[in-house]
């Protein structure tokens, strides 16, 4: 187990290229020792990238890479103590279940009886134990998966396991269960954990803490909820939520923030922030479920043209345009939706402003 | 469920019917006639049933030839088959040089049948041919026209120079298609250089190499054209393979009805081979 630290870390597959191009841009990051952490981000982010660099698999161009404090850069994979899973289930194909989980082991030169007790082990808690004498080949994608997982698994030294998308390939009705085993997996043997994907739902329910990448950098770091309530970035409150965040542009005026007509106050905090800051680039975000929506006026609502409902079963997401801008808002299933137009408030405590793109605290903590 | 049933759909597959019947079907059955009748001309011929078989299986000379065949053919298999699976590990992967050794490998693929025999002909030439003169020039005593092991060795070496690269080509294109994250997987998991060959590359090469092997089987079973224009099938009749048998007998002799039934039992063993290859190299996939 180990706290993996990733230091002035940045990194370009093309180092000769003016101005170069970074996959990873310069980035400090610490991922800590035994926790379950998701990277999550939309597709060519980067992500990938720096899970073959935490395992290895690449060296970074810039910056270091830290286990517990030792800088790993020059040590190949097989040193490093870590597990991979791959999209792709990787298996021994001609070798069985039981050789294919022995395998590190005997490359390591462990001997029969502590082989034969930790394959064991292993394959009972991925619930292997049944096809154990088959060949790797013929098992279906999911048992494929956790062959290639309890490779990792088995042996004691492994300081983190990386995953790789590991459920793209699984079908549906197996992906929940076989992420309940991973968690479980985390719980039982504490062992530090980065799970790579772009699929939110699979990132908030395995991981403690997610880490959401965009543009080769971490944009945020935090609990799934933080991530949600507070996002400290525009893209962040995009990518995170079905559908993502409203946003509508604003300028500055005697109250603080006006869309149009509409004047938003603002806590002490994000008006001594807008002072600071020379920028027009302001937003103010909101996510679709904070958006109350009446059907009568009153004296907070304003009124927005209702375009169409979406109802989803369990919930409906009604777009409506307001000032030219759309919007979109979460409702209950047994909320009524006025037909044309309807009335929408935005609660403040919901309501997020960015300065170019970047969120702004409501609380200052300084003072 | 009823499904809707037409017999027209015969006729679309009527002229693939026609064509391998004239290409396969017609020649073969002809040769199964030849093969049970002792024909002196066009009305006069006599039925004699299974005689020519009995005889061409009880003939010594093709029985040596039989033998020196699958000699060969194991031999080509044996050094082909691996010396391939090596130049195609040993290739650059990408590249320029990737490119130019790919192109080299093909070169002789391109060369002709009769300019291979030709070209190895002049090359073993202990007076004009740079092989033959340097075996010689180093104290080796090389004659292929007179020696029946250097015929031999020269005819094998021809083979492997003509048809490595084929085994080769096929090798490197299976390699080219293994995922980075099997080798990735298999450098975590402390994998020897010698198990990420047994255990990965060459488990994955498997359904190439069965194409490699049938067709290097089934070639180098017929071959023909390069030790006849070599050696001409000796000296003696060290080096006369079973396709240059058949040809005196049917050819330069004009025994058609052996020829015949010799032909049929060729067939049959090369049929035969290939089934067997291909059974024991798919059948582990099923356990």
């Amino acid at each position: 187990m180990a706290e993996i630290h990733l230091k002035s870390l940045a990194h370009s597959y093309d180092t000769t290229a003016n101005p170069p191009e970074y996959a990873i841009r310069q980035m400090d990051h610490i991922w800590h020792d035994g926790g379950a952490f998701a990277l999550l981000g939309p597709s060519g982010c980067g992500k990938s990238t720096l899970l073959n660099i935490i395992s290895g698999l690449l060296k970074p161009s810039e910056g270091d890479v830290l286990f517990d404090g030792v800088r790993v850069n020059d040590i190949p994979p097989q040193d490093r103590n870590i597990a991979q899973v791959f999209q792709f289930p990787v298996v021994y194909d001609t070798m069985s279940v039981f050789d294919n989980l022995a395998f590190p082991l005997r490359n390591m030169g462990a001997g029969v009886a502590k082989i034969n007790s930790k394959v064991t082990e292993i394959a009972a808690i991925l619930e292997l134990t049944d096809v154990l004498n088959k060949k790797a080949a013929n098992l279906t994608a999911d048992e494929k998966q956790k062959v290639s997982m309890g490779r990792g698994l088995v042996r004691d030294d492994v300081s983190a396991i990386l995953f790789d998308e590991p459920l793209t390939v699984i079908d549906p009705q197996l992906k929940w269960k076989l992420r309940r085993k991973l968690k479980q997996i985390h719980e039982r043997f504490k062992t530090t954990m980065v799970y790579v994907t772009h699929d939110q739902l699979e990132a908030s329910t395995f991981a403690d803490k997610i880490a959401l990448m965009y543009g080769g950098q971490v944009v945020q770091f935090g609990t799934p909820r933080e991530l949600f309530e507070q996002p400290n970035h525009t893209f962040v409150g995009y990518f995170i939520g079905s559908p993502g965040m409203n946003f509508l542009e604003v300028k500055r005026c005697k109250e603080g923030v006006c869309f149009g007509d509409i004047a938003f106050p603002l806590s002490a905090a994000e008006k001594k922030a807008l002072q600071h800051s020379t920028s027009n680039n302001l937003k103010l975000g909101i996510r679709p479920e904070f958006v109350h929506v009446w059907d009568k006026p009153n004296s907070q609502a304003q009124q927005a043209n209702v375009e169409f409902v979406e109802d989803l079963g369990t919930y409906k997401i009604v777009s409506l345009t307001l000032g030219g801008v759309s919007i979109k808002a979460r409702l209950q299933e047994d909320q009524k939706i006025p037909l044309q137009s309807a009335y929408i408030s935005f609660p403040e405590q919901w309501l997020m402003l960015y300065i170019d793109e970047f969120l702004v605290e409501k609380e200052n903590d300084d003072e | 469920m009823n499904k809707p049933h037409s017999n027209k759909a015969w006729f679309l597959v009527l002229p693939v019917f026609i064509l391998v019947a004239f290409s396969a079907i017609v020649p073969l059955m002809t040769v199964v006639n030849y093969s049970l009748q002792d024909i002196f001309d066009v009305s006069t011929r006599y039925f004699v049933g299974t005689e020519w078989y009995r005889e061409i299986l009880n003939d010594s000379r093709l029985q040596d030839s039989l033998v020196r065949q699958f000699i060969f053919s194991g031999s080509v298999l044996l050094i082909e088959i691996p010396l391939g699976i090596g130049v195609a590990l040993m290739m650059p992967k990408s590249g320029k040089w990737s490119v130019i050794s790919l192109l080299v490998l093909a070169l002789p693929l391109l060369v002709p049948l009769n300019v291979v025999g030709t070209i190895w002909q002049i090359f073993g030439r202990a007076d004009i041919g740079l092989f033959g003169w340097a075996l010689n020039a180093i104290g080796i005593d090389y004659n292929y026209a007179a020696n029946p092991i250097d015929a031999w060795l020269t005819v094998l070496l021809m083979d492997v120079w003509h048809w490595t690269s084929l085994v080769a080509l096929l090798s490197f294109s299976g390699l080219r298609a293994i995922p980075d994250a099997y080798y990735q997987a298999a450098s975590i998991d402390r994998a020897s250089a010698w198990a990420v060959f047994r255990y990965i590359q060459l488990p994955k090469l498997k359904s190439v190499l069965l194409i490699g092997v049938l067709l290097r089987f089934m070639d180098s079973f017929m071959i023909y054209t390069e030790p006849f224009v070599l050696t001409g099938g000796g000296p003696g009749n060290s080096t006369t393979f079973l396709s240059q048998a058949l040809t005196k007998m049917a050819v330069g002799q004009f025994d058609i009805g052996p020829a015949g039934a010799f032909s049929i039992i060729y067939f049959l063993i090369i049929l035969l081979v290939s089934w067997l290859f291909y059974t024991a190299m798919t059948h582990s996939d099923n356990k």
